[in-house]
């Protein structure tokens, strides 16, 4: 059998512990270990952004993390930004500028986004598109999401 | 009930997208999302060549790796090996004998953990001897050429001992006679590149035996075809293979048809537990692809401006097995023509084998490869009569009623209408900087030729509404789109409806998920199945209030006795008593095959679209960008604006990927060398044009519900003719082959400066 790897880790600010194997990484985890399945797979190069989850603070392709590398660490993904049942601001504004389509990539775009803001809470244009550029989405909503990010901002509230 | 909700939620209105709130939280539960116990994973054991003779397969190694149940080969499947397909009998359910493309499975395992699968996948060792692959057009039309298909599988077909699959001729009128009339005649070579859809969710197959049945999860579009695909492959009644289809994360037509699933099914039998098998990216590359294309053409225009003739000879790399491409071969070339009055049309299309991935539909199904030609040579023949790129477009381009193919649909718009908007949205004739060029190009598309939905909607005691349709939501947004039919025919909010799809066992029969049928024909079925409601309605008054029936009539949400207007509930909470229960009511929409028709069925409405570009084209590096793009579809009407300018600027984009980067790179073996996201490259946020421009004619001129129409595949129709004439009006370079890479532009300015030595030295 595999040897594990006892991590601990916070997910959506929940403490949670795992045995990992080394080699899997922390998009695994999260959907085989964890149920958390929001986060998609689609790449596993770090090229298309669906798995975009944010560690201690930064965006990553969790496709390309180690599991072991997120001991310790803090990690928000797309179950976590609704709060009480409640979708956050940004959520809301993809449903209202018809940021969703297929909703596939959508995950990785709204924890994209959703860091965009939290360090550059009024971005122009150029910088959200920048900013989304690591999350493809083949349904090529890119322009209604751009409205969806560039109204969240405006409303000053994420 | 809220008269308010429900005015902003009925057809003509943009609510929020039923099904978006799971989208945005992550909770919307795919194919690969889905948790059943004992569930084996399942991989496949492929070889890294296009073509190769299997000699034998040892899986002892495999088998003892632990953790692992089983290592299927060909062998192990009923004999002979079982084979599908939608149109041709021909795709077994693991290559047998012989592999025929780089990436089909020749043997697949089933084990606890995808680490314990993916490690006996490497052990399985299979003796091969590599075969000469058939890669090219070219390739397989050479004298001589291997044939990638056993003549076994077509008896009986004089093309059997050929690698072309059919030919297809359409056409009217007498080419050479009305040549004759024409003042020029200009002729031309174009190619379309391979280009795969790439949908963000790669494919992903679960199957469990299900007592004496088979239940199977899949991203396909079309639940009702696999099923019976499936029933046919494993010998059981339709009653007991159960698909279950959730919505799918894109699929473009590359979820139309059953791939792995029978393979899956046979695992699970095999093994009495679920497998589950989910691609990678690089397996959906060579799972699924577009036909590529190599069209010649020659148009003839008269003095005045008017086409003489059109003829095209259009040859489709199909891949190794037909799946539907054979279909996109007919019905993408069958409009070659375009949307204008021809007198004289001759079409010859061929559908052609290669050992390359299998061709599917996609998008356009198959216009987009001709469309590229037609209108680009449409283009050269006005430049060489000397008339306007518009202006031999609005010359031609056919009016509400007249017609086109005399066998078929006549003009069903006002297709003149949009293809002004645009140019005025374009700016059309207005002074352009240096360096920039701009171009206009129409599509055409024929929508389903045959089509059969199935609706129930379920009118429950508290009033709200369950709708039951059998269409797959994979981003189109037709759960919204039936949700506010069944909003505004019984005037109930869209929070208080609910749409059921995806579950064969549960949701009616539909034909399938293409063709942009959805809003017309199952549109219709639960428009129809709304009207059935309604008239149980009545008769529910009717009996209530002692009246007859004639007297009563229910609409919106409305029943209108003779003295006065009751709400539904009024009528229902009495009607159903105490007891409860529902009203349901069925509705059908069909559209019937015409056996004498070239494709089986005329059009049931046209998808038309007109795009303008405005293009900046950098001299020194061949890049280009895309200033300003105009998509203007006929729509008929609009059901919900939001959703469509969001397919329609969707599928604009997704045309730039294969007008501007996208295409597969083969080896001389025959296999992709761009696999996977980091060498094949799509459209980002980065790549989008300066500003993109969409609107929309709406004139209820559709056969769906409240005149629409069918879209959402045409604006991609002519995106890569619309930017190609604009690099032309730009630079004066000539174009032929997409994708327009800065390479392939760079060459042709090139070669457009040695062609002006050369007139200038003359």
């Amino acid at each position: 059998m595999t040897q594990t790897i006892p991590i601990r880790l916070t997910v959506n600010g929940r403490p949670r512990a795992a045995e990992v194997a080394a080699h899997h990484t922390l998009l695994e985890v999260l959907r085989d270990d964890l149920g958390l399945t929001g986060t998609k797979e689609c790449c596993l190069v770090g090229e298309c952004g669906a798995c975009t989850v944010m560690l201690d603070g930064r965006t990553v392709d969790s496709c390309l993390v180690l599991a072991v590398e997120a001991d310790g660490a803090d990690v928000l993904t797309v179950e976590g930004l609704a709060s009480d049942g409640r979708l956050s601001p940004l959520q809301q504004a993809f449903l209202d500028k018809g940021g969703v389509q297929c909703g596939f990539c959508i995950p990785g775009q709204v924890v994209s986004a959703h860091a965009l803001l939290a360090h550059t809470p009024h971005p122009t244009r150029a910088e959200v598109e920048e900013g989304l550029a690591g999350n493809l989405c083949r349904c090529a909503c890119y322009e209604q999401i751009f409205e969806a990010v560039l109204a969240t901002a405006e409303g000053g509230d994420r | 009930m809220s008269a308010d909700g429900v005015v902003s939620t009925r057809v003509g209105t943009s609510p929020n997208r039923v099904g978006g709130i799971g989208r945005v939280t992550g909770a919307q539960q795919y194919v690969a999302d889905i948790r059943l116990p004992d569930l084996l994973e399942v991989k496949l054991v492929t070889l890294p060549v296009a073509r190769a003779r299997i000699l034998s397969i040892d899986a002892s190694a495999a088998l003892a790796v632990p953790g692992v149940h089983t290592v299927l080969t060909a062998t192990d499947l009923p004999q002979p090996v079982p084979r599908f397909g939608p149109q041709f009998v021909d795709r077994p359910v693991m290559a047998t004998g012989e592999a025929k493309y780089h990436g089909e499975p020749v043997a697949a395992v089933a084990a606890d953990t995808k680490d314990a699968a993916e490690e006996a996948a490497r052990l399985v060792a299979v003796a091969y001897e590599e075969l000469a692959p058939v890669v090219t057009i070219d390739d397989a039309l050479a004298p001589g050429a291997d044939l990638v298909q056993d003549p076994s599988i077509r008896p009986n077909d004089p093309l059997s001992g050929t690698n072309v699959l059919r030919e297809h001729r359409f056409g009217w009128g007498d080419v050479d006679a009305e040549a004759a009339t024409a003042a020029v005649v200009v002729e031309g070579d174009y190619t379309f590149p391979m280009v795969t859809h790439f949908a963000i969710e790669p494919h992903a197959y679960i199957a469990a035996p299900d007592g004496d049945g088979i239940a199977v999860w899949s991203t396909i579009q079309h639940p009702n075809w696999l099923q019976r695909i499936l029933a046919g492959v494993l010998g059981l009644p339709l009653a007991k293979v159960r698909v279950h289809a959730p919505d799918p994360g894109g699929g473009f037509g590359g979820k139309q048809h059953a791939k792995f699933e029978p393979l899956v099914a046979f695992m699970a039998l095999r093994t009495g537990r679920p497998c589950r098998l989910v691609l990678s990216l690089e397996q959906t590359f060579q799972a699924v692809r577009r036909t590529t294309t190599q069209v010649h053409v020659r148009h003839g225009l008269r003095a005045d401006g008017t086409i003489a003739f059109v003829d095209v000879r259009a040859d489709y790399n199909i891949g190794a097995y037909a799946d539907i491409a054979d279909r996109v071969v007919a019905k993408g070339s069958y409009p070659a023509a375009g949307p204008y009055r021809v007198p004289a049309v001759r079409i010859l299309s061929r559908s052609i084998l290669t050992h390359t991935t299998p061709a599917t539909a996609f998008r356009g199904f198959g216009n987009p490869q001709v469309n590229w030609a037609v209108e680009s040579n449409l283009d050269e023949a006005a430049t060489a009569l000397g008339i306007d790129h518009l202006e031999v477009r609005l010359r031609n381009v056919a009016r509400t009623g007249d017609t086109l193919n005399p066998v078929d649909t006549r003009c069903d718009g006002e297709w003149d209408q949009s293809v002004r908007k645009a140019a005025e949205l374009i700016g059309w004739g207005s002074p352009l900087p240096a360096g920039h060029g701009r171009g206009v190009a129409l599509g055409i598309k024929s929508g389903p030729t045959t089509g059969l939905s199935y609706a129930t909607v379920r009118l429950l005691s508290d009033g709200s509404v369950i709708v039951l349709a059998g269409t797959s939501d994979m981003g189109q947004g037709a759960r919204t789109v039936f949700a506010q039919i069944a909003s505004t025919e019984l005037g109930v909010p869209l929070e208080r409806i609910a749409v059921v799809m995806g579950d064969t066992s549960i949701v009616p029969y539909d034909q399938q998920t293409s063709a942009s049928r959805s809003t017309v024909l199952m549109g219709n079925a639960v428009l129809s199945a709304c009207r059935d409601v309604q008239a149980k309605l009545r008769t529910m008054a009717a009996k209530l209030h002692g009246l007859d029936e004639a007297g009563i009539s229910v609409e919106g949400g409305v029943v209108r006795l003779l003295d006065r207007e009751l709400g539904v509930m009024d009528v229902l909470r009495p009607g159903l008593g105490r007891m409860g229960g529902e009203v349901i009511g069925n509705g059908m929409a069909r559209k019937d095959a015409e056996p004498d028709h070239p494709l089986s069925g005329s059009a049931a409405f046209f998808e038309f679209n007109c795009t303008a570009i405005e293009a900046a084209v950098d001299e020194e590096t061949g890049d280009v960008t895309i200033v300003k793009h105009v998509t203007v579809s006929d729509v008929g009407k609009a059901l919900n604006p939001l959703q469509v300018r969001m397919q329609d600027e969707g599928a604009a984009i997704q045309g730039l990927g294969h007008t501007l980067m996208e295409h597969y790179i083969y080896d001389d073996a025959g296999r992709i060398r761009n696999l996977g996201a980091i060498d094949y490259r799509i459209p980002t946020s980065m790549d989008l044009p300066l500003h993109m421009e969409s609107a929309v004619v709406e004139n209820g001129d559709g056969p769906g519900p409240y005149g629409a129409k069918g879209m959402s595949e045409g604006a991609l129709l002519c995106v890569a003719s619309a930017v190609g004439a604009a690099v032309r009006d730009a630079t004066g370079a000539e174009l032929h082959d997409l994708p327009l890479t800065p390479e392939v532009v760079w060459r042709a300015l090139r070669e457009r400066d040695r062609r002006r030595a050369q007139e200038v030295a003359r």
